[in-house]
């Protein structure tokens, strides 16, 4: 092994999907050899039992597509309004001298700690979980969108300038270009935190959803499908890291990611 | 191609200290007026505020004294009358080599058609012909600089700010494009005739083959310590570098140039 070299696509599958393999092997030896009790933790083959009763039985399909929904949903919003303000910091420092202090005290606000206030103004329907996720990823990506844009190389800028740009062509043809690979890794990034905002929020007042089905199976101490919940929630996960990848990937050839 | 004189008239240029370390004074009152289609060169060791004076007549930079006149008009902004290639690789890593050099005539508003004929006939003036659709990342420094040339060029601008353009390649590189260089300018067939060129360099080679009037810069606090004509006539190519005018100017100018180095180097110390 070389420090920084690259392995091939091949051996990177392997290798990753090796951890998998060990992990499980690790997990089926802890539970089918006694050592812990199934009270506490499934073995992983009853864990796939209780996922297929819980497909099949139990409806817990469509619990999967109202988390995901609210899940996109949340992150969509707090998108469409947290890039545009992010862009208009990074690139006008008077905007960003408003809002910057704001956002920083906002971000380090929990938005778990919301829960019971949001339930109170909003009740414990849609708009409650949508706004959980929202106040958890709009902070972070106005600051981080911020950031990015803010950091666009001063020379290009320049360059643009001579070439005869004005703000607007600078902030629309150099500076959100500039960004866009950036932004798009920011948002992949909180996309992944919005899925522990959404989970909170259905452990508390939900009366569907992945979170709900875990908070269910817990009275009936039904370790099995609490832990399919959790291995649903990070399958979906990697798969829309891997896709939200590609897509950044094909939409910028340029930057190489 | 407007007959429009360039004057810069006493600019100085100091930067304040960071922190409790004292303002930096970078330029010297300097004066100097370019005539439409002359090829000035700057030459001057490192440090000594070349880039500084180039920023400040493309409207970068202010000057903290001093003025600048274009036709009588006073600098107080880059625009696209003052077209530049930096000392640093500055092409928009987003826009392939065509888009980038179009970009110019994209931000004037011309219509798809004609930027791309221009952009054409300069992706062939440059030798940059199948490599229209590469990123700037699969090109090469000297491809990099010889598009950066074509994206100022392509956007006609009376005067070319140049600040080391070549500085980064290497010998052999340095001296194709430098006589690409001279062609393009040189081009009879170009509509407006000559462009008005300020050259940076600290290669007294490159100062003199290029030029027709080099400017040697002092030490840090630059100014102008001595004007050089080079009566050496157009067209160029190579082979005036081996006669003996080009080997009299370059020994007068090496004598004044090493001077200066020795000096930056003592103050530096
Ligand atoms: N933004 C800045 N802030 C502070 N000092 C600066 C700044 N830009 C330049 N200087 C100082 O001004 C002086 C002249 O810099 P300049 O970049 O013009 O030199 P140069 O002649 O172009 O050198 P080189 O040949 O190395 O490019 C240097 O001493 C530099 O430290
Ligand atoms: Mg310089």
């Amino acid at each position: 092994m070389q420090p920084l070299k690259p392995v091939s696509p091949g051996a990177r599958l392997v290798l990753g999907t090796g951890f998998f393999g060990v992990f499980i092997a690790f997990w089926g030896l802890m539970t089918w050899s006694g050592l812990v009790p199934p009270l506490f933790l499934a073995s992983p083959s009853k864990t796939l039992l209780a996922g297929w009763s819980l497909l099949t039985e139990y409806g817990f399909a469509g619990d999967i597509a109202v988390t995901v929904w609210r899940v996109f949903g949340g992150f969509a919003i707090a998108a469409a309004l947290g890039v545009p303000l992010g862009l208009m910091m990074g690139a006008f420092k008077g905007v960003e001298a408003f809002f910057e202090p704001f956002i920083s005290f906002a971000r380090y606000l929990p938005a778990s700690a919301f829960i019971p206030l949001l339930i109170l103004w909003a009740g414990v329907g849609e708009a409650q979980k949508l706004a959980v996720i929202f106040i958890g990823s709009f902070f972070q990506v106005v600051i981080m969108v911020a950031l990015v844009a803010g950091a666009t190389r001063p020379d290009l800028v320049e360059a643009a300038y001579t070439l005869g740009s004005r703000s607007t062509g600078i902030l629309r043809r150099v500076i959100i270009p500039a960004a866009a690979p950036q932004i798009a890794e920011t948002l992949r990034l909180v996309l992944g935190w919005a899925w522990t905002y959404v989970i909170v929020a259905e452990l508390i007042g939900a009366s569907s959803g992945i979170g709900h089905m875990i908070m269910d199976s817990q009275r009936l101490l039904d370790t099995g499908q609490m832990i399919f919940g959790i291995v649903v929630i990070g399958l979906i996960g990697l798969a829309t890291d891997v896709l939200f990848k590609a897509l950044n990937r094909w939409l910028f050839p340029w930057a190489a990611l | 191609m407007s007959e429009r004189e360039l004057r810069i008239e006493g600019v100085t240029r100091t930067f304040p200290g960071q922190g409790r370390a004292a303002p930096t004074l970078a330029l010297q009152p300097t004066s100097l007026s370019v005539a439409p289609g002359e090829f000035v060169a700057i030459l001057g060791p490192s440090g000594c505020g070349k880039s500084t004076l180039l920023r400040i007549v493309a409207g970068l930079d202010r000057p903290s004294g001093g003025s600048v006149t274009l036709g009588g008009l006073p600098v107080t902004g880059p625009g696209p009358d003052r077209g530049m290639v930096f000392q640093s690789y500055t092409l928009f890593p987003w826009l392939t080599v065509e888009q980038n050099i179009r970009y110019g005539l994209r931000e004037r508003g011309l219509p798809e058609a004609q930027q791309r004929g221009i952009a054409a006939r300069f992706i062939a003036r440059t030798g940059l012909r199948g490599f229209e659709n590469h990123w700037p990342r699969q090109l090469s420094g000297g491809m990099q600089q010889r598009c950066a040339l074509a994206r100022a060029l392509a956007n006609d601008p009376e005067i070319l700010l140049l600040d080391e353009p070549f500085g980064a390649l290497d010998h052999q590189t340095r001296e194709l494009m430098q006589e690409l260089l001279l062609e393009i300018w040189d081009d009879p067939e170009a509509a407006g005739g000559r462009k008005t060129v300020l050259f940076v360099t600290h290669d007294i080679d490159e100062a003199v083959f290029l030029a027709s009037r080099v400017l040697v810069m002092s030490a840090r606090p630059g100014r102008i310590k001595a004007e050089v004509p080079v009566p050496l006539p157009y067209p160029r190519d190579w082979t005036v570098k081996t006669t003996p005018e080009f080997g009299a100017l370059k020994a007068r100018l090496m004598a004044d140039i090493r001077e200066e180095v020795r000096r930056a180097a003592d103050a530096g110390a």
